[in-house]
């Protein structure tokens, strides 16, 4: 059973590919790396994923998942962390599903949000505001709200950049809690270490699809090589895509 | 001697029960909304607002003199024609939004003094541009009440979405649909809560008593709550000393009541607990942890 399905899928910026026709599909509970260099379209991917962007070309089915079973942790999360705000009211915005817009946060949901917090090693930061928290606790926090979500497929937009190494276990290791859980987890990462060692399945991107499939097949240094040359072009004169022509003349 | 100073005033004269009555009531809703407009960085904004609406609301007077339905109906339509029209030409043209929200707000500054001084007199100007609250009458201060009513209860439907769009928009964007409605329904509040402080203060004073109280809860409370709540204080504080100033001086009330703000803002920059100048000079000595 598939989580996600991609149809020839193209997603990019003002008619610019930033991932390039990709097909392919996401096994429901697998756990898999997005890698690529810088610009090779890893948040691109995953923002088309959640919805946030939409394709220029193709389609990105969800299977049986609803938009709202995606929990979606953004790279540099547009988060205004001088807003007044607690730790554990803004773990709590991680129920919204089901509270929504009056549900009321009772003695079950408290408890919930406690224990998420407790979770992600945070005991005792309940009540400081989101301003005093140091780059590694507000990953931590966000996290926390990730668990709430409760969610069926986790996309981590790199999620461990500039983090310490403590807390990068610790994270990790709720990763792989999640993986066994039988959720469906996307990452994009730049560590190959960390890629070969916890995660089953890799994609190699570099705006197009390098190579996919089990990491230690997919992990190559040929492959890595590949990914690299593939140049971040773009051409502000760029003609249509010809590859878009052939399909469409195919059809 | 006291008390004539301090409550005599009302006790003796209905006009200034009427009047706190209506402060009162601008202060429970202006206020929250004020709060809301510091913390999204959009305190000038509400600000060109105000002036944007003048045109609306002066029709609205024109037609029907000072009958609060029709200011706020003619503010909102101005108010959202500027908004609107301002965001369409710094999508089209690449002219960032604030340039192009200052050009427009600007123009309808212009056109509603125009309006105004054409058809009305120049008391009417001048109560259209500083407002008059000691001439409040039962209708408008019916209106004024209805207007605070309906603001409160909005707020409260909006006041989940509206704080998470505030903290973290992506994430609101990724769970619901509520965020893009959210943020017009409070548009709209902030609005209705300017064309509610024109009898009182008028249009270029009307966003003071939102702006002030919630620039001073901001030096005495971290958290978003205890902000609301000495925001209405604050502004119920302000609006009742002024009233009293106003009473016993020869200051005009609208002025009065945001020059009382202004004073309790200087003292909470200098003595608030959080960030106030005083408090950095002297943080005292440094904690353990």
């Amino acid at each position: 059973m598939a989580a996600l399905h991609f149809h020839n899928v193209t997603l990019g910026y003002d008619r610019h590919p930033a991932v390039h026709h990709l097909n392919g599909e996401v096994a429901s509970g697998a756990l898999v790396a997005v890698i690529g260099p810088n610009g090779a379209g890893k948040s691109t991917l995953l923002r088309g994923i959640v919805g946030i962007l939409k394709p220029l070309d193709g389609s990105i089915h969800l299977g049986l998942l609803d938009a709202r079973d995606i929990a979606y942790l953004p790279q540099s999360a547009d988060i205004d962390r001088s807003f007044p705000i607690s730790v554990f009211d803004f773990v709590g915005t991680g129920l919204w599903r089901g509270t929504g817009l009056f549900g009321g946060i009772g003695k079950a949901a408290r408890a919930k949000i406690l224990r998420a917090i407790a979770a992600v090693g945070l005991n005792g930061f309940e009540n400081r505001p989101i301003g005093t928290l140091s780059g590694g606790q507000m990953q931590r926090v966000l996290f926390a709200r990730v668990l709430l979500q409760d969610a069926r497929l986790i996309v981590l937009d790199e999620p461990f950049n500039a983090i310490d190494s403590k807390t990068i276990a610790d994270l990790l290791a709720l990763v792989k809690h999640w993986h066994a859980e039988g959720r469906t987890v996307l990452a994009a990462l730049h560590d190959m270490e960390m890629v070969r060692t916890h995660f089953t399945e890799t994609l190699i991107l570099a705006r197009g699809p390098v190579a996919w499939g089990p990491t230690a097949e997919v992990l190559t240094p040929e492959n890595l090589m590949v990914a690299m040359r593939m140049c971040e072009a773009f051409d502000d004169s760029a003609s249509a895509c010809a590859a878009d022509d052939v399909s469409s003349r195919a059809a | 001697m006291i008390y004539d100073a301090l409550i005599g005033p009302f006790t003796e004269f209905e006009f200034m029960r009427r009047a706190l009555a209506a402060i009162i009531a601008l202060a429970l809703a202006g206020a929250p909304i004020g709060v809301f407009l510091m913390l999204r960085r959009m305190s000038l904004v509400g600000d060109a607002m105000a002036h944007a609406i003048l045109p609306g609301a002066a029709i609205g007077f024109l037609l029907s003199g000072l009958n609060l339905f029709a200011m706020t109906a003619g503010g909102l339509i101005a108010g959202f024609a500027v908004a609107i029209l301002a965001g369409v030409v710094a999508r089209s043209t690449g002219l960032k939004e604030d340039a192009s929200l200052a050009t427009f707000y600007l123009a309808s500054l212009a056109l509603g003094v125009t309006i105004v001084s054409i058809r009305g007199t120049n008391i009417d100007l001048l109560h259209v541009l500083f407002g008059n609250i000691l001439a409040m009458d039962d209708q408008t201060l019916l209106v004024v009440a209805f207007n605070a009513t309906v603001t409160l209860l909005v707020l409260a439907v909006i006041y989940r979405p509206l704080v998470i769009e505030s903290v973290d928009p992506l994430f609101l964007r990724t769970v619901s649909r509520a965020g893009g409605p959210a943020h017009l329904a409070f548009l709209a509040l902030v609005v209705i809560n300017l064309v509610n402080g024109f009898q009182a203060l008028g249009t270029l004073l009307a966003v003071g008593l939102m702006i002030l109280p919630a620039g001073i809860a901001r030096f005495w409370s971290r958290d978003l709550t205890v902000m609301i709540c000495i925001a209405v204080v604050v502004a119920a504080l302000s609006g009742y000393a002024g009233l009293v100033l106003s009473f016993q001086t020869r200051v005009p009330s609208g002025p009065a009541i945001i020059l009382v703000a202004t004073v309790l803002y200087i003292v909470s920059v200098l003595f608030g607990r959080v960030g106030g100048i005083v408090r950095q000079m002297f943080p005292g000595r440094h904690l353990e942890a």
